[in-house]
């Protein structure tokens, strides 16, 4: 595809950006929509009043009274119940009801039980680092939001995903939700569920279901779906009624994809509630948001380190009980037994543990927190001030020249250019990949852009999003066939980015506003390290994924290495690598606006600004709308241009 | 002999409007053109057949010509598009849900290509799976399940996990399981075909066995000519979804109804399946009928050792009567006919 796009398309493409460019130049300026950062365009009044009379109403509107207000409480109780039994004593106590002791020794159990002891003792270990860090309130806390939308996720995801994987109707049904959801930004729904359900637990969780639950209900759908038809057909020939065949042969057999979804809606609950430390989330997320905010490097290393450890411990514990699953069924008989022994030898420590943990001050309250992350952060703290004396001049240099050759002309080009002439262009490549149907809703969606009033500001974070998703797709492309032709550096490569990948995005601005300060190329960078994982991962298995003998044909025919990189390769790659483009600008765009908290200027900044200032409120949510706008625009028209259509080659055919 | 199942003109339409297709002109096209025309095809066209109580029924076909799709049918994992099947004189397809779940439970069921073992249970609860979902006792059908475990050979097995099986025995499995509720009928999808060549041999010994010992009635699609002769008490060869011929084994030999047919048994040994009757011919003189005297139904290749040593013809007996002679010329021509 990406060769008919080159032989065919290729010029018109190049002849769109040339007028684009001298148009562009010529009216450089003009119709531009420039707004200053606090100025409100009639747009951003209207929301704000509209968000000030939701408020007002709260108590008075009965959907909002009943409903909103039900819901509110009812997710805030469980979360608080958690908490009490976790993070925050409850009325009359002093502490937790179960104090550290008896966590760790609750949690080694747990992952015992389903996995196996060496991650069981990894997961003793990293919680107690939990405390060792100086966190291990912030901790519980966040622990105790996760498990709230885990459970909350999976009981509605779970159902619908079995659903989903038993009548197609129903998948296509829900699939335009969960494309939604995959798309959005994280960073936006935050205000929405925000202004209705307040900031707090509640909002916290719901913002982190909206998130977590399309992976529980995808992967759902695909493990039942996944069944070998012929079991299902050997069961219904002895006469199984519909629930037998998905108790005892449906279920079962899909017992282990499903773990895995509980593994990805775990990591997505924990990516969110971090980030939901904007609205107000209690945990680990607010020292980092704080910290990031006072451009204190050395606390955001420490509270960092706290969520890689807790990500670390979650990820292994599911993975391991998701491979556990299907060994089980296979053990022999003596061992099992000696598993049994051992678990409840287990169970009766854990017993004691608790009971310490509840009755003893030593058990309740974490002994020497932060022994090792103090430490940590005056040492991270110093090596950053270090970098910033030592270095300043080499990293400056460095963000120079890519500002000046490269961001600062592509920024400018974008932002100069007036708002019809780009709108122009967009429309035209969705003519060119997508046919009518993609015109009019890019029309739209451009219409809907403008009436925002933040044409300027979208355009300086397409800016960053085009200039990081470059470097994104260069590594993808580089890492990818590398990996993809070589087994021992994919068996190198693969766990660093999987392990990269199960991260929450906000740790990955903490080592480069080390580096850069706050400024956009904080963003930038972790957006590509952000998106990376994926783009390397997708184009080193479209790799992997050609044929041995046509490799072979190529090499006999001659070719050397590079030939058959070039030539057979990458060209047989080419839709992983317009997924991988598609991904990296959809993963990068969502962590350029979160960059907008530590110094990255347009929309994401006005989003942070919103939060901050109830005056910039209607502007924020006009800011995330036009996030969503653009993230639609962007993968609508790169997936359109991944799969050339037979609309397209009607068009040019006859 | 009675009759255990009919069927009577079943089709199978994949597609837009498959009803449509049903009878019409258009269903007379082949698969290609009418794909083309209708975007439909005609998996299973107007199939109609007999078996008897005891009799082991052969389908033999090429890939696609609609085998598979022909059982489920006759099953109803696929709901047929039109026509009758009745089972025992039950019309299988107008039974509603819970009828046909109470039939599949007990009076037919099916052994398949890729044996379709649950991984997650033991051979014994594998066996046991069809009584179990009947609501029949733990130890109840646990004793059941330890009888056809024993008859299919698999003794010592029963905790073994699937996978840990090789494929013959996990196919045996299949077979315990499709025995257990001790059904009326038995459907076999091609059973075999992922076995290795040897390990083939042993199962159709074994089913051959089994046959002879609980006397089921057997529907067995296999695309393997060699699996139908030795098992087949009659034989229907399908293409494009319509049967081209039924018979048994030496009638399809002897005389196929085309090219397709006589294609499929080119290359088998025809002297081990046909009988002298096939060869003999009238006597020609008195001289001639001096031989030694030979049932009409021996087979060639049984025969071919007397015939080479006496010198003239020998004489072909059917019930007492004459039927003809057959002398070394007859003999040879069948066995290098089939070499050829
Ligand atoms: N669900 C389906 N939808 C559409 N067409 C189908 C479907 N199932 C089968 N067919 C078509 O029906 C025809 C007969 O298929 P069937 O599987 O019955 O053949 P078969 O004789 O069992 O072949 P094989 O020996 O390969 O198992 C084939 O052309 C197939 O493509
Ligand atoms: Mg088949």
């Amino acid at each position: 595809m990406l060769q008919r796009l080159r032989t065919q398309r290729g010029p018109q493409l190049a002849l769109l950006l040339t007028l684009w460019v001298v148009l562009g130049r010529l009216f450089a300026g003009n119709w531009t929509f420039p707004l200053d950062r606090s100025s409100l365009t009639p747009f951003h009044t209207w929301l704000g009043n509209g968000m000030d009379s939701i408020d007002a109403n709260r108590n008075t509107n009965p959907i909002m009274s009943n409903v909103v207000e039900g819901i509110r409480n009812g997710i805030d109780g469980f979360v608080a119940a958690l908490q009490n039994l976790l993070s925050q004593p409850p009325a009359g106590h002093q502490f937790p009801l179960v104090g550290w002791l008896g966590v760790i020794a609750i949690v080694t159990w747990v992952v015992y039980a389903t996995a196996n002891w060496r991650v069981a003792t990894l997961a003793g270990i990293g919680f107690y680092a939990l405390g060792a860090l100086g966190f291990w309130t912030e901790s519980m806390d966040t622990l105790a939001l996760v498990i709230a939308a885990v459970v909350i996720a999976l009981i509605i995801g779970i159902p619908l995903g079995i659903l989903s994987g038993l009548f197609p109707r129903f998948e296509k049904l829900m699939t335009p939700f969960l494309d939604f959801a995959q798309v959005m930004p994280t960073f936006v729904y935050l205000m929405p569920v925000a202004l209705f359900f307040l900031i707090g637990p509640a909002s916290a969780t719901i913002v982190t279901l909206i998130y977590a639950i399309p992976p529980a209900l995808r992967i759902t759908a695909v493990a039942i779906r996944g069944v070998p038809t012929v079991t299902v057909e050997a069961g219904t020939s002895l006469g199984t009624t519909r629930w037998q065949l998905l108790r005892k042969v449906q279920l079962p057999q899909a017992k282990r994809t499903i773990v895995v979804g509980i593994n990805q809606t775990i990591m997505a609950a924990l990516s969110m509630v971090t980030i939901a430390a904007l609205i107000d989330a209690p945990g680990l997320g607010q020292v980092v948001v704080q910290s990031l905010q006072k451009l204190d490097v050395g606390t955001s290393f420490q509270a960092g380190l706290a969520i890689v450890v807790m990500a670390i411990v979650l990820d292994r514990a599911t993975t391991a009980a998701a491979a556990k699953v299907q060994r089980e069924s296979v053990q022999a008989a003596r061992t099992r037994l000696r598993r049994r022994l051992g678990l409840g030898i287990g169970f009766v420590g854990v017993v004691v543990a608790v009971l310490v943990s509840y009755f003893t001050v030593f058990g309740a309250q974490f002994q020497g927190s932060g022994f090792i992350g103090l430490p940590f952060a005056d040492a991270m703290q110093a090596g950053a001030d270090w970098v910033q004396l030592h270095w300043s001049n080499a990293t400056s240099w460095y963000t120079d020249l890519i500002s000046n050759w490269f961001l600062n002309p592509l920024q400018s080009a974008l932002v100069g250019t007036p708002w019809f002439l780009t709108g122009a262009v967009v429309l035209a490549l969705a003519y060119m990949f997508g046919g009518p149907r993609l015109t009019a809703v890019c029309a739209l969606l451009l219409a809907v852009l403008v009436g925002t009033g933040l044409w300027s500001d979208a355009m300086v974070t397409l800016a960053a999003t085009f200039f990081a998703a470059a470097i994104t797709i260069v590594l993808g492309v580089f890492f990818g066939a590398w990996m993809g032709r070589n087994h021992r550096v994919d068996s190198i490569l693969r766990p660093v980015l999987d392990a990269g990948q199960v991260l929450p995005a906000f740790v990955y601005l903490v080592p480069f506003l080390g580096l850069f300060g706050a400024t956009r190329f904080t963003a930038i960078l972790a957006a590509v390290v952000y998106a990376a994982p994926a783009s390397v991962k997708l184009i080193a298995d479209g790799v992997r994924g050609v044929p041995q003998t046509i490799r072979e044909a190529a090499l006999s025919a001659g070719a050397n290495t590079w030939q058959v990189i070039t030539k057979v390769e990458l060209p047989m790659a080419r839709h992983a690598i317009a997924l991988a483009t598609n991904q990296g600008l959809i993963y990068v765009l969502a962590m350029v606006v979160v960059g907008g908290l530590v110094g990255a200027g347009g929309l994401g900044y006005l989003v942070v600004a919103g939060f901050a200032q109830s005056s910039l409120r209607g502007k924020g949510m006009a800011a995330g709308l036009a996030i969503v706008v653009l993230g639609i625009l962007i993968d609508r028209i790169t997936q359109a241009a991944s799969q050339p259509r037979v609309r397209a080659s009607i068009g040019n055919g006859h | 002999m009675t009759t255990t199942i009919s069927v009577r003109n079943l089709w199978k339409v994949f597609g837009p409007h498959p009803e449509a297709i049903v009878n019409s002109p258009d269903a007379m096209l082949s698969r290609s053109e009418l794909r083309k025309k209708t975007g439909a095809t005609a998996a299973v066209r107007d199939v109609s057949f007999d078996v008897g109580e005891g009799e082991v029924f052969v389908v033999m076909g090429l890939s696609g010509s609609g085998k598979s799709t022909l059982v489920r049918c006759m099953t109803r994992l696929i709901e047929p598009t039109a026509g009758e099947v009745l089972i025992q004189g039950e019309d299988v397809l107008h039974a509603d849900g819970a009828r046909l779940r109470e039939i599949r439970r007990t009076k037919f069921s099916m052994v398949f290509q890729h044996f379709g073992l649950l991984p997650h249970r033991r051979v014994i609860d594998n066996v046991a799976f069809g009584l179990e979902i009947n609501g029949i006792k733990k130890d109840k059908r646990y004793a059941r399940a330890e009888e056809v475990v024993g008859l299919v050979g698999l003794q010592g097995y029963e905790q073994a996990y699937p996978e840990q099986l090789s494929g013959g025995m996990q196919q045996r499995v299949g077979l315990a399981r499709a025995l257990a509720s001790d059904p009326a009928v038995m459907f076999f999808d091609e059973p075999f075909s992922a076995l290795d060549p040897l390990i083939r041999r042993d199962m159709q010994t074994e089913v051959i066995r089994l046959h002879e010992e609980v006397g089921k009635t057997m529907v067995f699609i296999t695309h393997d000519i060699h699996e139908a002769l030795r098992l087949g008490d009659r034989i229907a060869i399908m293409r494009d979804g319509g049967l081209v011929q039924v018979g048994t084994p030496e009638e399809l030999i002897a005389q196929p109804a085309d090219d397709y047919v006589a294609n499929f048994v080119l290359d088998f040994p025809k002297s081990h399946v046909l009988t002298l009757r096939w060869i003999a011919r009238p006597a020609t003189s008195d001289a001639e009928l001096q031989g030694p005297a030979l049932p009409a139904n021996m087979v060639i290749r049984d025969a071919a050792r007397t015939v080479l040593e006496v010198d003239g013809p020998v004489r072909v007996m059917d019930d007492g009567a004459l039927l003809g002679v057959v002398s070394t010329e007859e003999i040879l021509a069948v066995i290098a006919g089939a070499q050829g």
